[in-house]
């Protein structure tokens, strides 16, 4: 689904992707861990298409398509999201009208009309139920004065909205209690299937506990150093990066 | 002969048809010499660093444009909030249209400035109010010289309102230029409740000068909500002189929604006289080309334990250039008193310009004073977080537009107004976006 070779990224010409390879197919869930400054968001980023960061060599293939010189919105017509590490405050846009924009957007890129309201409603009520979301929270501005953990359960209920077929989630664990963990966890797990994947970026291994991945994978100074299954994350929640760095040498 | 000549001499004609006994008529003489004497404002006045009338003075303006311009109502019906009752009062090329117009004398007064200053039975409320909170610059006084037009709006005690008035001033383009001077006298009584939208409209591109005067007088606990809609063609220019006294427990709310023009001038001016007043003065101005917009703002903390709260939001794109000039004034008796100023920018292009200028002189120690102003450009982290959910660019930059404007459109009152807002800043930014913010 997602090819990723030989990737490099740098921003005001500054190298941070020194050559990342991976491949994701349907239905796999991969991890990537790694130290901070290691380049874990960047490369969210740029599979994403932010356009601060440059591609300098290198491709990014989704569905057999190269989507390296697409804009970010072409990038989600085609099925990816990102779940962000800080979502972004737009006062005055509820979360309700925001998710219809997006849904319409993406409908109106794939010559669709725009969805009924009934059925936009029923499916907003599903998955705010999904995700244990008060009615009352839809309403309200888009992440603004949101506590952490609901900014990070929005962000999921948009992913549950949009149906991506790629998902990355940033640092989704980060901020949230363990109560707020599961029922993230337990959404993501729920959307899950055969069709789609998702990546998880994340510095702990508290969220593979419930979001099981197939794949556990170290970036490091801007390159895949390591790569193996979830026993991977205990050995790296246990010993830290230190030892990799070692066998690097 | 230049402009200032033509208006002194056509003023020398205009006072040949007045009274010799109006008590009105001083004060119409001290005016001219003011004007006389000062002429119009150049860029070395302070307060018109950044505003230039000089090219819009070149212009021959008509100073007394002949009557009896026909509009009909189904060409202008679109200026009106025609979606509900209003009561209305209109002037084509600054003559009264009775037409057009929906006044009454049903226990309130909603009608014509012309009556108020020729009959006996306003000659009370006249003299107790008419220039009286006015400055005498020279403009201002330039508009009290020739004074004969405009709305006159008596609420009285206890009356609360249940339509709003629209004030709205057309202009037909039958002149090559036209000056229009219209004056507006809005006096609400003790507790008394109204809502007001004024607007001016050229229906032409010739050119329109506006020099407008506006006084309005909010007796205690009186409430009063005032939005000025500019959205005029490319040839039109306005001067907004404003000027608002409070007294006790008053609250006044004025929303500047600034669109279209070529040349915008408020002077939007508060004097708050009595304790516990409360003033909110909220702009949004969109501009393009080469538009330019200046809000040059006055609050005047008088007494003491009262509040004022200032949000103005620019949006600026193409060649266009803003001005934002707030004053905060406090006296050594207005303690406890609350002032906040907000001004935010956006520099949509390279060439839009803005000049921003927050001038505080407090002289009472116990107070909370804040001022904020912003000039940035769009935030393109929140940019790339509205695309990555597959908003294409225009839309999301609109997005981001309407949420940053949302500040001055949430305290509008009247829905079908905020509607209307709502819908000329889709048709400015060029997006619609299926919902109301």
């Amino acid at each position: 689904m997602l090819e990723i070779k030989n990737l490099h990224a740098s921003v005001e010409d500054k190298d941070i992707l020194k050559g990342v390879t991976l491949n994701v197919k349907a239905g796999e869930v991969h991890a990537i861990m790694g130290p901070n400054g290691s380049g874990k968001s960047t490369l969210a980023s740029v599979i994403t298409g932010k356009e601060e960061f440059e591609v300098t060599q290198g491709s990014i293939t989704f569905q057999g398509k190269d989507i390296s010189e697409m804009d970010p919105e072409e990038r989600a017509h085609q099925g990816i999201f990102l779940s962000f590490q800080y979502p972004i405050e737009i006062p005055g846009v509820s979360v309700t009208n925001f998710i219809k924009t997006a849904i319409n957007e993406n409908r109106k890129a794939k010559g669709q009309e725009d969805m009924p309201a009934s059925e936009m409603l029923k499916m907003i009520k599903e998955k705010a139920d999904l995700l244990d979301i008060d009615r009352k929270f839809l309403s309200r501005s888009l992440n603004e004065g949101f506590s952490g953990g609901e900014k990070k359960r929005n962000e999921i209920f948009q992913m549950a909205m949009l149906e991506p077929k790629l998902a990355i989630l940033d640092e989704t664990d980060s901020g949230l209690d363990i109560d707020a963990l599961k029922v993230v966890a337990n959404g993501v797990n729920k959307l899950k299937s055969a069709d789609n994947a998702v990546v998880l970026i994340t510095h702990y291994q508290r969220l593979l506990d419930y979001i099981v991945p197939d794949f556990v994978h170290v970036l490091m100074d801007g390159r895949i150093v390591k790569s193996g299954t979830k026993e991977l994350a205990y050995e790296l929640e246990e010993k830290g990066y230190d030892w990799i760095k070692e066998e690097l040498v | 002969m230049s402009l200032k000549e033509k208006l002194l001499s056509s003023y020398i004609a205009f006072e040949d048809h007045l009274e010799d006994d109006s008590p009105l008529h001083d004060l119409r003489n001290k005016a001219i010499k003011t004007f006389e004497t000062n002429g119009f404002p150049t860029k070395k006045e302070e307060a018109w660093k950044y505003t230039s009338l000089n090219s819009l003075l070149k212009k021959d303006y008509s100073i007394f444009p002949k009557q009896d311009q026909a509009v009909e109502f189904k060409d202008v019906r679109k200026y009106f909030l025609h979606d509900i009752d209003t009561y209305k009062i209109v002037f084509v090329d600054g003559v009264y249209s009775s037409f057009l117009s929906e006044t009454t004398h049903d226990k309130l007064d909603v009608c014509l400035m012309s009556s108020a200053l020729n009959k006996p039975k306003y000659k009370p409320v006249i003299e107790a109010f008419f220039n009286k909170v006015a400055k005498e610059d020279s403009l201002t006084s330039l508009n009290t010289a020739f004074a004969k037009e405009g709305a006159y709006i008596h609420i009285p005690k206890h009356k609360e309102v249940e339509k709003p008035i629209e004030i709205i001033n057309f202009s037909t383009g039958n002149e090559a230029a036209i000056l229009l001077q219209p004056r507006n006298l809005i006096v609400v009584g003790e507790n008394a409740h109204v809502q007001i939208i004024e607007r001016h409209q050229s229906l032409s591109n010739n050119a329109v000068l506006t020099n407008s005067v506006t006084e309005i007088f909010a007796e205690k606990r009186a409430y009063v909500d005032y939005y000025k809609i500019q959205n005029d063609g490319p040839t039109a220019s306005l001067i907004d002189n404003t000027y608002i006294s409070q007294e006790r427990n008053s609250n006044c709310n004025v929303h500047t929604f600034s669109f279209g023009g070529q040349l915008i001038r408020n002077n939007l001016n508060f004097y708050q006289k009595g304790e516990g007043c409360d003033s909110t003065l909220k702009g949004i101005t969109i501009l393009e080309d080469k538009q330019h917009v200046d809000h040059n703002t006055l609050v005047h903390h008088i007494a003491p334990n009262c509040e004022s709260h200032q949000d103005y939001k620019g949006l600026f794109g193409d060649a266009s250039t803003g001005v934002f000039n707030g004053k905060i004034i406090v006296e050594k008796d207005a303690q406890k008193t609350d002032a906040f100023q907000q001004n935010n920018n956006i520099l949509i292009d390279e060439k839009a310009t803005i000049n921003a200028k927050p001038q505080l002189e407090i002289f009472a120690d116990d107070v909370k004073c804040s001022h904020g102003c912003t000039i940035g450009q769009f935030d393109e982290d929140a940019l790339f977080y509205l695309r990555s959910r597959g908003i294409a660019k225009k839309e999301a930059r609109a997005l981001l537009m309407y949420a940053f404007a949302n500040t001055v459109l949430e305290s509008v009152k009247i829905p079908e107004l905020k509607g209307r807002i709502n819908k000329l800043i889709a048709k400015k930014i060029g997006v619609n976006l299926g919902f109301n913010v």
